[in-house]
């Protein structure tokens, strides 16, 4: 039987960049700029201030509160500033700035051989949230939050995320052939923290290499490794779930109200890292492609580098890009500059060239009903966007089910009218989360 | 002829039953209403702009009838003659309203200002405005795609050549519909006749400012320096005119021509 799931697209995966091309270690930036805002939750209280001299893997930034993360120096040397700096999503944001003394000096004790065996789950959860680990597929939750099973709830799932759907990326595929005992045992972690005895890992058949990795890698524990059809949206978490494991997450819910929880393979790698040798998370492997880099590559590096540092290390621009996008293509925010510091969420930095970007001016909704196909959660995107256009926000959440929208873009992708979809669904979402934010006010 | 007979007697008696279950109806489920809200709902302007915080004009109308806790003058676009006819049929004294106007408190047009990147979205302010602050490089100024324009219940609102909107001084009511849309707060509700103003709402550090508009506020304070009756203050980088002090004591702007950005106008002229 065929894994799958209802509607999604089938973009061009444009993998061949850097699919075949091994994980390089970039550069040790000069400046790092590191903000507090690199998760969903509440922003990090800055802890240095200016003239502070920092190691790599002190804490900077800690959690304000427990959906919040702690943030640590990714280079030594010295706080230059601590303030508004550009942002990848924000636009602005709090950040601390670390000028590298170019040694590279671990905070003391660090790195450390720890036996993960030995510890307890608690023990081990304490480890993940001091780490300031989060989901590193892109979302950016706080793995600690995902981690900590509600009293009501009963988990017995866990479902490794290495679909990597999202075209161009190809971070996740190097890690999976060329770091599998790092993944081995981030997820063996990760299953003792949830407490369960079975995970199941969805790759999609286009990674056939990695599959097999996964498969020898895995022997003889309770992880099983599932070939998904290559689809586009087949890593979003819903979807995944109903992929390998057949089971249906209700609307509005989450993956433990069906007893799933659902980890990235950078995150479980990282997990690894934080476990067994006390390194909080520093650095994450990131895809650089995209048809106006002159050499892309997968490349590890260190937070708080530019993204002008990152494109340099891959020789540059081949061509003026069209645009470049942050994460993948279908999910990825446009960026309207490259000095800007890669953050946890980063999973691919893309410059597109002219001719691989679909741009165009939108036209009216012709009622065709390719988006109604293509929609994941069996939503009707053309009724979103109309709705969002007339100002009937309140419809579009009671009527049809806006906050059940994933934003994958698969409707955009199949709109032969080229309208902008997601951000009519984002904008609606912001309009009714402002008029329920002036109802409590009263 | 027969049959032309049959359909005029048929439909005289439909008609005659149905007339006669409404009037049944009508006298039966009759609601007693006030017929003096009525009257003050025709008096009101219709703008249903909500300005006097109610859902819409009858909502208001209801309100100010039955009500005698509220005031007969809370309807801003109807100005001082609104405000006598209500007082009057609703036995209530109307203190005076400060008749105002919107003022779009920004200069920065689309030619001169500096681009953060190009927008092919939505077409619309608050949409644009949620990606980075919208395209342009001041995340403080005018978004230009004319949310405010489309949202004017009066009408008084149109979209320059700039992509700045223009504020027509007979239609606007002063409802104040356009200041609470704006993604930016750029539209402020002033006193008609107030003389100089400060079009600008950057909170941007002069230098930062400086770089990306030459027509901003760079909260100097010479223009506050210069005031003879402190009627501007510097808030975050910005001056801010307090209208009643200039209307009531300055006969003679000294601000203005201290400005070195020209950012402060002279509102008599315009």
């Amino acid at each position: 039987m065929i894994k799958s799931f209802r509607g999604g697209v089938h973009p061009k995966d444009s993998k061949f960049y850097t699919a075949g091309k091994p994980i390089e270690t970039a550069p040790l930036p000069e400046v790092a700029v590191i903000p507090m805002r690199q998760h969903i939750g509440a922003a990090s209280i800055p802890i240095v201030k200016k003239g502070d001299l920092v190691k790599k893997g002190q804490v900077i930034g800690e959690a304000d509160g427990f959906v919040s993360s702690n943030v640590h120096a990714s280079i030594s040397g010295q706080v230059i500033d601590v303030g508004s700096h550009p942002h990848p999503i924000f636009g602005k944001c709090e950040a601390v700035v670390i000028s590298s003394d170019g040694k590279d000096e671990w905070l003391e004790g660090l790195p450390l051989t720890r036996n993960w065996e030995e510890l307890e789950a608690a023990q081990l959860l304490k480890i993940i949230s001091d780490a300031g680990i989060v989901g590193m597929g892109g979302a950016t939750f706080p793995t600690h939050v995902k981690s900590t099973v509600q009293k009501d709830k009963h988990v017995d799932l866990l479902v490794l995320n290495a679909a990597e759907c999202e075209p161009y990326l190809t971070a996740d595929h190097r890690m999976m052939l060329e770091e599998g005992p790092r993944i081995v045992a981030g997820v063996r972690i990760a299953m003792k923290v949830l407490g369960v005895e079975k995970c199941l890992i969805g790759i999609e058949d286009n990674k056939k290499d990695a599959i097999e990795e996964m498969t020898t890698a895995f022997a003889g524990l309770p992880v099983d490794v599932v070939a998904l059809p290559t689809k586009y949206p087949q890593g979003a978490e819903k979807m995944l779930i109903n992929a390998v494991s057949g089971r249906i997450i209700p609307s509005g819910g989450l993956p433990m109200d069906v007893g799933v929880v659902v980890q990235n393979v950078g995150t479980v790698a990282a997990i690894c890292d934080a476990v067994t040798r006390g390194i909080p998370l520093i650095q994450r492997v990131t895809t650089v492609s995209g048809g106006s880099i002159k050499a892309p590559k997968n490349i590890r590096v260190r937070i708080g580098t530019s993204f002008r540092e990152a494109i340099d290390f891959c020789d540059g621009f081949l061509t003026r890009p069209e645009k470049i996008i942050m994460g993948g293509p279908m999910m990825g925010m446009a960026e309207p500059n490259i000095d800007i510091p890669i953050i946890k969420g980063v999973s691919g930095i893309l410059a597109i060239a002219k001719g691989e970007a679909n741009t165009g001016k939108e036209a009216s909704c012709i009622r065709c009903g390719r988006c109604v196909n293509a929609c994941p959660m069996g939503l009707n995107p053309s009724m979103l966007s109309i709705l969002s256009e007339r100002g009937l926000y309140e419809e579009a959440r009671e009527d049809y089910g806006l906050f059940d929208c994933a934003e994958c873009g698969s409707c955009v992708f199949a709109c032969p009218a080229k309208r902008n979809i997601v951000q009519y669904v984002k904008f609606s979402k912001a309009q009714n989360a402002a008029a329920k934010l002036k109802e409590n006010r009263g | 002829m027969e049959t032309a007979i049959m359909v005029v007697v048929v439909m005289t008696v439909i008609g005659l039953v149905f007339g006669l279950i409404l009037a049944f109806a009508d006298k039966k489920f009759s609601i007693e209403v006030n017929p003096l809200i009525h009257i003050v709902d025709d008096i009101l302007p219709k703008g249903q702009c909500g300005s006097c915080g109610y859902a819409g004009c009858l909502a208001y109308a209801e309100a100010v009838v039955l009500n005698p806790e509220v005031a007969p003058n809370l309807c801003i676009p109807g100005k001082k003659p609104v405000a006598d006819l209500v007082a009057e049929l609703t036995g209530k004294s109307a203190p005076e309203i400060e008749p105002r106007i919107a003022q779009v408190r920004c200069k920065n047009t689309i030619t001169h200002a500096i681009k953060k990147y190009n927008y092919a979205g939505v077409e619309d302010c608050i949409a644009a405005s949620l990606i980075q602050g919208g395209p342009k490089g001041c995340e403080y100024g005018c978004v230009g795609f004319g949310t405010c324009v489309h949202s004017c219940p009066f009408g008084a609102m149109v979209m320059g050549e700039d992509h700045l909107p223009l504020v027509d001084e007979k239609k606007c009511t002063g409802c104040g519909k356009c200041a609470t849309v704006c993604p930016k707060a750029i539209i402020h509700m002033t006193p008609i006749g107030t003389p100089v103003a400060v079009l600008c709402n950057s909170r941007d550090k002069g230098v930062v400012a400086r770089k990306l508009c030459s027509v901003d506020c760079l909260g100097c304070g010479l223009c506050s320096k210069s005031c003879l009756f402190d009627a501007i203050t510097i808030e975050n980088n910005l001056a801010v005119v307090d209208p009643k002090i200039c209307m009531e004591k300055c006969a003679k702007p000294t601000c203005l021509e201290k400005c070195p950005t020209g950012a402060i106008y002279d509102l008599r002229t315009v």
